[in-house]
């Protein structure tokens, strides 16, 4: 069986015209980059793994996470994580209940209080949990954004231009501490960037997308 | 669908014969009573009177006090509508637990509802109050000259009466002649409701009354052959009146209280009012200034009664002959004529009432504004129904289409 | 609503929710809302044409056709309806354009907008009573001027129930600037208004040229409907009408209820010929309208293309925020007047204020007022509870399948407000009498659904998509179910829209005349109705009561809709807008 996230013979059309295609297999612990201009279809390749492909786009192929095909899944069990250039915490929620929306609704209630505490102290925001996500420094969202998204326990991790809006210092942290985890917990990680700096500091294989 | 049509006239016919072996018989008055208690009456009145529909509310209030029964007053822009209502129930084939329960009704609406079958009745005379109405003295079993046989029971009496403000017009006007003359000399100062209105229409008769030659033609129907003949003097008396008239008479106020609004505000001095107290009641609850009175003319004014009729698909007729029978009563009545109520005339006769009845009455203050019995002078009976349908049809297109 | 086809392959975890019981919440929804229509239209032209079994008549002659061409009020009654119609909806949309083209931005433009909400919600017959009161020659106004002028006594003037329409027009145009204020606020969300006018600026324009010039198409373009909607109401208009309007003779709407009330039958089939005349007018004038379009765009384009850069603006900006400001100040002095009238003494001409001030027309109205406000809740929460149920389900299923309203579903959502409601339901109420089914409490929520569910879904439509749907993305790889998506994070997060567009619905179904009117049976009685009855007698303390309640009851959900949210979210910021 192979473990890890694998793109085989994908290939979306938009109006019955290609537009992207890909043949990947990406280790645990592996940073896939996919690179190019905006408009290429780097964030409908995302969508298509997460199952939320629009219907103006059709796609062939498999999608395969350690070694079970999820192509046809829907995106709530497909245990595919992700984050985006925002970090879309839910405005309605306080930055516990965020991190709680993510917990398996297992165990009990003061256990779950327990895990999200003991996140919050790990991204050191201990104490944070009963504030509005909306007061939040930029960084402190974004260390939010990816707890949230780990305590949900994916397979897979995707990266939509996730530290393109973040200034060049706070970039650097973010993308350390985001390969890091991603590392730890040996996910296999599929980023769509712009940027070549993030390329350099994943580490990993690149693909370049062109238009066609 | 032409089948479909006649089963459902078939099952209108079938289902016209049940409810009539089920009909409460008012001569069983104990029976009545049992059997209404518990019901709710629909009684579909013009709402277009705050005073009546507090009038109509009072009742109601009693009427669950003392006997169980509920009353919904429907409140109608115009009585015509309930009658369209029964008609069409009758024409869908719903002949039980129609919509009307009681209908506040006279003249030319009786008189269609009657000929169409789809009354209740008779009943009104099987009543146990009908024993203190003024049947001689007052025309409680004729409606504009059509019997009532039994079919609607009298509750008001009603007589054309003339308010004037006495800051601006001192004196009383002894005939429509003079009501004219003085017009034309204060254009802009008078006018009278819209036709269909029935105060309109009611003025329309008053000329009409006074202008032809012989009164004893308008008791019978309007024959074409005489028709343009008799009330071409009413159109001449209205050409003349008319550009003399409030907003030259290219505008009317809708109904009989709208008049008032239009004194209160110093618009007009002269109405007309179908109702001797209504000024006295208007003056008390500051619709009018106090400076208003109220005239007769000489040679007398239409008057008439207004009756209940139950139509002969209510699924409450017990409940409807109670209320029918509570409006009848001394109490309601004495309430009725009291000016700060309705301030509307009784049906029933002084000299067969109980003496404690009688000084209830005797101890009315009539108000201000109202004229005594004896000051009312004489009532002239109303014309046959198809004059009024008549004059208020041609009266609108020769002045209410702008031509 | 109609949506567009779906590419063949999407991704089957999608077609899978869209199988769900929400697939068929459109149809259900389109039923609610065009089922009436058609089944009104047909019970209206059967009848027009002399078929008629329930007053014996099946000819199919055209006989009430003719009976109607006989009524020698037609020809006026049937231009009224044109005239007050257009000039109603040019004046609104002049007065829209002239205050956003001269002052959209603008501190005083903020504050008119800020007045929007209530002056929307403002019953039409209530904002027709308050303007009576104003203008009628013993009306505030004259009152106020009386001392200047030397009356003592109000001058025989014919302002209210003028055979021309004005003061009905002027009704009409107070009520229809508020409405169409909104829709091109909405209409400005989306388009790029604020660039295009600075470089319009830039290149010398004056603002209101420019805005005419470089945004106002694209605005047009996005409230055509809105426009058309203006129109077919402005032409059709009955309670405004019966309040404001000529009665020698009565626009052909009104002349139309009251042949629905003749005690001969008969008059109900020239209603039906009316109503068929009515729909016949609506149509010509929408075609009028368009044609008129085509002409101010060739007249337009040349203006555009002669390169002036704003001589005008010195004059139409002033003017133009005159004449906003004076349709708002109309409708809301006109309220004042009737609160003052609810609470009135005695009150004379020429006399600015009552002579006392009292409760008692108050309380001798309270326990009608107490049952027509209970009736009003019951049918306004019904019918916004049942819409709002459809909306939610229409967009959730057009989010779960990706199927985007077309256009041709919009004209089907505005089809409702583009039918006159005279021309349908009169025939509406035979058929439900014909049927055996009884008029009543159920038969109004329905009609009123019938003009709910437009509103709704036009006002929920927009927030709803324009929500970030990368928090649902989030959301589902969070392991939230499509279920879970909508209730813990995409309702919440749209509270304040969700109800504003309640508060909409409510204050539409409170506003109803005619579907109450006439499909109640008289048995249904509302704040709207019982007000509306109330004009015939002209008591104005018992008007001021009635409509200064009417209004409360509309303006009282969009308090709500208001101050929900800032009390349930006081404490997150990222959801104050």
């Amino acid at each position: 069986m192979a473990e890890g996230l694998e793109l085989a013979g994908v290939r979306i059309q938009r109006n019955g015209a290609a537009l992207v295609g890909l043949d990947h297999h990406v280790r645990p612990g592996e940073v896939l980059t996919v690179m190019g201009p905006s408009g290429v279809g780097k964030s409908t390749l995302l969508a298509f793994v997460t199952g939320t492909l629009s219907s103006d786009f059709s796609a062939t192929g498999e999608v395969r996470l350690d070694g079970v095909d999820i192509t046809h899944l829907p995106p709530e069990r497909r245990r595919v994580g992700i984050l985006f250039q925002d970090d879309l915490l839910f405005p309605h929620l306080s930055v516990a209940d965020n991190l709680a929306f993510g917990l398996a609704p297992e165990g009990s209630r003061s256990a779950r209080r327990a895990k999200v505490e003991a996140a919050l102290a790990d991204i050191e925001l201990a104490g944070f949990g009963p504030r509005d996500p909306a007061t939040l420094s930029g960084g402190q969202k974004a260390r939010v954004a990816l707890m949230r998204m780990l305590l949900a326990e994916p397979q897979a991790l995707l990266l939509d231009e996730a530290f393109s809006g973040l200034d060049a210092s706070l970039r650097t942290q973010m993308r350390d501490l985001v390969f890091g985890r991603a590392r730890r917990l040996n996910l296999p990680v599929l980023m769509v960037t712009h940027d070549a700096d993030d390329a350099t500091a994943a580490g990993g294989p690149v693909v370049e997308l062109t238009g066609r | 669908m032409r089948s479909l049509a006649t089963t459902c006239a078939a099952l209108a016919l079938t289902a016209a014969a049940l409810p009539a072996l089920a009909d409460p018989d008012p001569a069983d008055w104990d029976a009545v009573l049992d059997e209404a208690r518990g019901q709710t009456v629909y009684w579909s009145a013009w709402g277009g009177s705050t005073a009546t529909n507090d009038f109509i509310a009072w009742a109601g209030d009693r009427l669950k006090e003392e006997y169980g029964v509920t009353v919904e007053h429907v409140k109608l822009a115009d009585t015509a509508d309930a009658v369209t209502r029964v008609l069409s129930e009758k024409q869908a084939g719903q002949d039980a637990d129609g919509a009307v329960d009681l209908i506040w009704i006279n003249g030319p609406n009786f008189k269609a509802m009657k000929e169409a079958d789809l009354l209740f009745g008779p009943f009104a005379e099987q009543l146990p109050n009908w024993q203190y109405v003024d049947v001689d003295g007052k025309t409680v079993q004729t409606d504009f000259t059509v019997p009532t046989e039994g079919y609607e029971a009298p509750w008001a009496m009603a007589q054309v009466v003339f308010m004037h403000d006495t800051d601006d017009l001192p004196e009383r006007l002894p005939n429509m002649g003079a009501i004219l003359d003085w017009a034309q000399a204060n254009p802009g100062r008078f006018t009278y409701p819209q036709p269909p209105d029935f105060l309109g229409t009611t003025f329309l008769k008053q000329v009409l009354l006074e202008a032809v030659e012989n009164p004893e033609v308008l008791m019978h129907p309007a024959s074409d052959a005489d028709y343009d003949a008799v009330v071409a003097p009413l159109w001449d008396y209205l050409d003349e009146l008319t550009p003399a008239l409030w907003r030259s008479g290219r505008a009317y106020p809708a109904s009989g209280p709208a008049q008032l609004q239009l004194i209160a505000d110093d618009e007009i001095d002269l109405a007309i009012s179908f109702s001797p107290g209504e000024a006295s009641t208007a003056i008390a609850d500051f619709r009018l200034p106090d400076t208003v009175r109220t005239f007769v003319l000489d040679k007398g004014t239409l008057g008439n009664a207004s009756f209940v009729a139950i139509p002969y698909n209510s699924g409450s007729k017990a409940g409807a002959m109670v209320l029918a029978n509570f409006l009848m009563s001394p109490v309601a009545q004495v309430h009725a004529q009291d000016p700060e109520v309705l301030g509307y005339g009784t049906v029933l006769d002084m000299d067969k009432l109980p003496d404690a009845d009688r000084a209830e009455f005797d101890a009315l203050e009539l108000g201000v504004a109202t004229l005594s019995p004896d000051e009312l002078g004489e009532v002239r009976p109303e014309p046959h129904p198809s004059w009024t349908t008549r004059i208020a049809e041609d009266w609108q297109s020769r002045y209410g289409t702008g031509q | 609503m109609a949506f567009a086809e779906t590419p063949a392959a999407a991704p089957r975890a999608t077609l899978r929710a869209s199988r769900s019981t929400l697939t068929f919440v459109p149809l259900l929804t389109l039923a609610a809302m065009l089922g009436p229509i058609c089944a009104g239209l047909a019970g209206t032209v059967l009848p027009a044409l002399g078929w008629y079994p329930a007053a014996g008549t099946t000819a199919l002659d055209g006989a009430p056709i003719r009976a109607l061409l006989a009524w020698p009020g037609l020809a006026d009654a049937a231009r009224l309806s044109l005239t007050t119609g257009l000039a109603a909806t040019a004046l609104s949309l002049g007065i829209v354009a002239l205050v956003f083209a001269g002052w959209w931005g603008t501190r005083p433009f903020g504050m008119l907008e800020r007045l929007l909400s209530p002056l929307l919600s403002v019953p039409h017959a209530a904002a027709a009573f308050g303007l009576a009161f104003l203008i009628a020659p013993s009306g505030w106004l004259f009152r106020l001027a009386a001392p200047l002028i030397g009356w003592d006594r109000p001058p025989d003037l014919l302002i209210l129930n003028d055979p021309w329409g004005l003061s009905l027009t002027a009704g009409l145009v107070a009520k229809e600037v508020p409405f169409l204020t909104l829709m091109a606020l909405a209409a400005l969300g989306q388009s790029d208004g604020r660039r295009s006018l600075r470089a319009a600026q830039a290149m010398g324009y004056g603002r209101l040229t420019g805005w005419l010039k470089t945004v106002f198409p694209r605005v047009y373009a996005q409230i055509r409907l809105p426009v058309y909607v203006v129109l077919a109401y402005s032409m059709s208009v009955v309670d405004a009408a019966v309040i404001l309007g000529p009665t020698t003779p009565n626009t052909l709407s009104v002349q139309i209820v009251r042949w629905m009330g003749d005690p001969d039958l008969g008059q109900r089939l020239v209603a039906a010929a009316g109503a068929v005349l009515q729909l016949a007018l609506v149509a010509a004038a929408l075609a009028l309208w368009r044609g008129g379009e085509h002409v101010v765009a060739l007249v337009g384009r040349a203006w555009i293309l002669g390169g002036d850069r704003g001589r005008l603006d010195r004059v139409l900006r002033p003017l133009g925020l005159m004449a906003g400001v004076l349709s708002a100040a109309a409708v809301l002095a006109g309220l004042v007047a009737l609160v003052m009238w609810s609470v009135a003494g005695f009150w004379s001409f020429p006399d600015v204020w009552p002579d006392t001030v009292t409760w008692r027309s108050w309380s001798r109205h309270g326990a009608g007022l107490a049952e027509a406000a209970r009736m009003t809740a019951v049918v306004a929460l019904a019918s916004t509870g049942i819409a709002l149920i459809l909306v939610l389900g229409c967009l959730e299923a057009e989010h779960r399948s990706g199927r985007r309203l077309t256009r041709r579903g919009l004209w089907l959502l505005y089809l409702p407000l583009l039918v006159p409601q005279i021309a349908f339901l009169p025939g509406l109420q035979t058929l439900l009498l014909t049927a055996g089914a009884d008029t009543g409490l159920l038969p109004v929520i329905a009609a009123h659904l019938v003009f709910v569910l437009p509103y709704v879904f036009l006002s929920l439509g927009d927030p709803w998509r324009a929500w970030d749907v990368r928090h649902a993305t989030v959301a589902a790889a969070l392991g939230a179910s499509p279920r879970a998506v909508l209730w813990r994070v995409r309702l919440p997060m749209l509270l304040r829209p969700v109800l504003t567009a309640t508060a909409v619905g409510l204050a539409v179904s409170v506003g109803q005349y005619l579907p109450t009117l006439l499909i109640g049976g008289g048995r249904v009685a509302t704040l709207t109705t019982e007000a509306v009855a109330l004009a015939a007698g002209g008591d104005r303390r018992a008007i001021g009561v009635y409509s200064v309640a009417q209004t409360a009851a509309a303006l009282l959900p969009f308090a709500l809709a208001l101050g929900i949210p800032a009390l349930a979210w006081r404490n997150r910021r990222g959801l104050h807008g």
